[in-house]
């Protein structure tokens, strides 16, 4: 693929750090339609990469395999790999289960999706799931998840009543807290500031930052200035390609293809 | 102004259209109430049925009914919230799964004395389970199997797909997601569903008949509560048994008009049953979604 050159270039440039989750040669098929093309990326530790893209190229669809959540539906087809950092596991193998998979990487959604359940089991669900019994664990788990997403102060007199009480971002916080809880290796970001407002965003973009300490984060945005501000490293996809992968900051400033500047200069897309 | 006209004539034709069915209904109705409430009164439920109409009762017939429905339920529920959970959130959808689909729709379709005939075969002769309420039950169950199926599906299908893809995230399998989010959150149109087929097999006649249900009968089943150990008995399910409306027919092709009073009066009996149990279905309904908001 032309993009791998330009992505080892910048790599170089930031001084190596240690990888987390790598994509190589990783093509993606809805039945017949091919929606990724031979994909090869790092996914580097405790660094928030973006994936920026027009509509339609693919970037939720690449960000979807790393939790296998293609595997919920019939007629989808992986080839290559994504390996998991550090036991270099293949997730795509046949043999992992998705919900191995699932257990080490969380996810956040696009439109904050709290389930109609209180905001304490909201959280709580993960470890449930995970057969943790004890309720003192898992009261000390939801309090410290709720905490990570900078939403305890705001819900500490309300974890009994539904999740539907809160505002929009804070039911997306609820989700990250929800994510945050059983303790993620990765976390993977789909477009979550889309369904919300501007001071949301904000909190969310700032809660991604102290975040990034802790856990691997992936986020798509179709927002160039979100890239720009809370990521790391970028990826630019079209039509299901990567075309250029780097450190934002040079990324933007002064990108290797005429296609990527096409892009973040508003000439296109 | 012309199009202005056409909405108001589509309105009337809408009104009339709709107090055709009210008013006959009502009228049916009214006139039941008229000829049956004067013999409705706490003799006429706790009376057998008798060759002197004034004597007569509905015991046996209300207690038939409420038996056959317990079994009827204990049959129909798990087996359909099952189907349609598998269907739903299981089964890979291909021609099998569609095939089903068709078949299950269909089903809701089929004449109910085709359900008495299959029972009259399978159920009192095959199985050898007689004239008794369990067979009742089984066939009622098999009747109303394809609404609860329908019903079950079409509430797990108004879940938003991203609730299951939230807990498939957490790592959850398909039955701590059935278990946690589906089947909670489809309750109320699963039981919705289950008490308009309950309703519906509770008015059921032919079927019934079919597998030779007594139309006139002057003693109850064995009590499922006894005094010694082990307390709990099932020798009801074996009984014989008759159910309201088979005393209603009963009732109805007797020559003396007294008779005629009492059918009228165990047909409102079974219309109120009927109608509390809609009631009942609206109400749960209402209770149960107010806490669920997408």
């Amino acid at each position: 693929m032309a993009a791998l050159p330009s992505a080892t270039q910048h790599q170089v440039v930031a001084a190596s750090p240690a990888t987390k989750a790598e994509a190589r040669g990783l093509s993606f098929y809805y039945g017949d339609f091919q929606a990724l093309k031979g994909i090869s990326m790092p996914v580097h530790e405790r660094k928030v990469t973006a994936l920026i893209g027009p509509s339609g190229c693919g970037k939720s669809t690449f960000l979807r395999c790393f939790n296998r959540m293609h595997d919920l539906y019939p007629g989808n087809r992986y080839e290559g790999e994504i390996v998991l950092q550090p036991d270099n596991t293949n997730l795509l193998a046949g043999s992992i289960d998705p919900i191995e998979v699932r257990m080490r990487i969380g996810m956040v959604f696009q439109k904050p999706n709290p389930f109609p359940k209180t905001v304490f089991e909201n959280v709580a669900y993960g470890l449930r799931v995970r057969g943790e019994r004890s309720r003192r664990k898992i009261e000390e788990k939801v309090e410290q998840a709720l905490q990570d997403a900078a939403l305890w102060d705001e819900v500490k007199d309300r974890l009994r009543q539904p999740a539907y009480n809160l505002s929009g971002g804070q039911q997306q916080r609820l989700c990250i807290a929800r994510a945050l809880a059983t303790d993620p290796e990765l976390l993977l970001f789909d477009e979550p500031t889309s369904a919300l407002d501007p001071i949301a965003t904000a909190s969310i973009e700032e809660l991604m930052h102290d975040l990034k300490e802790r856990v691997t984060i992936l986020i798509v945005t179709h927002n160039m200035q979100q890239a720009a501000r809370v990521s790391d490293f970028t990826a630019y996809m079209y039509l299901g390609e990567l075309v250029e992968f780097g450190v934002t900051d040079e990324l933007f400033i002064k990108p290797q293809k005429k296609q990527t500047e096409d892009y973040i200069t508003g000439r296109f897309g | 102004m012309r199009r202005k006209h056409q909405d108001v004539v589509f309105a009337l034709v809408g009104i009339v259209a709709l107090m055709v069915a009210v008013l006959t209904f009502l009228t049916l109705f009214v006139n039941m109430a008229v000829d049956g409430l004067p013999r409705l009164d706490w003799q006429f439920f706790i009376n057998f049925p008798s060759r002197r109409a004034a004597q007569a009762g509905i015991l046996s017939a209300w207690v038939g009914s409420t038996l056959v429905m317990v079994v009827t339920a204990f049959f129909a529920v798990p087996l359909g919230v099952a189907s349609g959970v598998y269907l739903e959130e299981y089964a890979r959808k291909n021609w099998v799964t569609d095939l089903i689909e068709i078949n299950i729709t269909n089903l809701a379709g089929v004449p109910s004395i085709v359900y008495g005939l299959l029972a009259l075969g399978l159920f009192v002769y095959q199985f050898g389970l007689g004239q008794s309420i369990l067979s009742a039950g089984l066939t009622l169950a098999l009747l109303i199997l394809p609404v609860v199926i329908v019903a079950t599906r079409e509430a797990i299908r108004s879940i938003p797909q991203v609730i299951r893809e939230g807990s498939y995230a957490l790592g959850a399998t398909r039955w701590q997601t059935v278990r946690y989010h589906i089947l909670p959150y489809s309750s109320a149109g699963i039981l919705t569903g289950i008490i308009i087929g309950m309703a519906r097999a509770i008015g059921e006649t032919a079927p019934i008949i079919t597998i030779g249900a007594l139309t006139f009968i002057a003693f109850l089943p064995p009590a499922p509560l006894k005094a010694e150990p082990p307390f709990l008995s099932f020798d009801w399910v074996m009984s014989p048994f008759t159910v309201m409306p088979i005393q209603m027919f009963n009732w109805t092709s007797r020559p003396e008009a007294a008779f005629q009073d009492n059918a009228a009066a165990a047909g409102f009996v079974l219309v109120i049953m009927t109608l509390a149990m809609n009631a009942f279905a609206i109400w749960l309904r209402y209770r149960l979604r107010r806490n669920i908001k997408w």
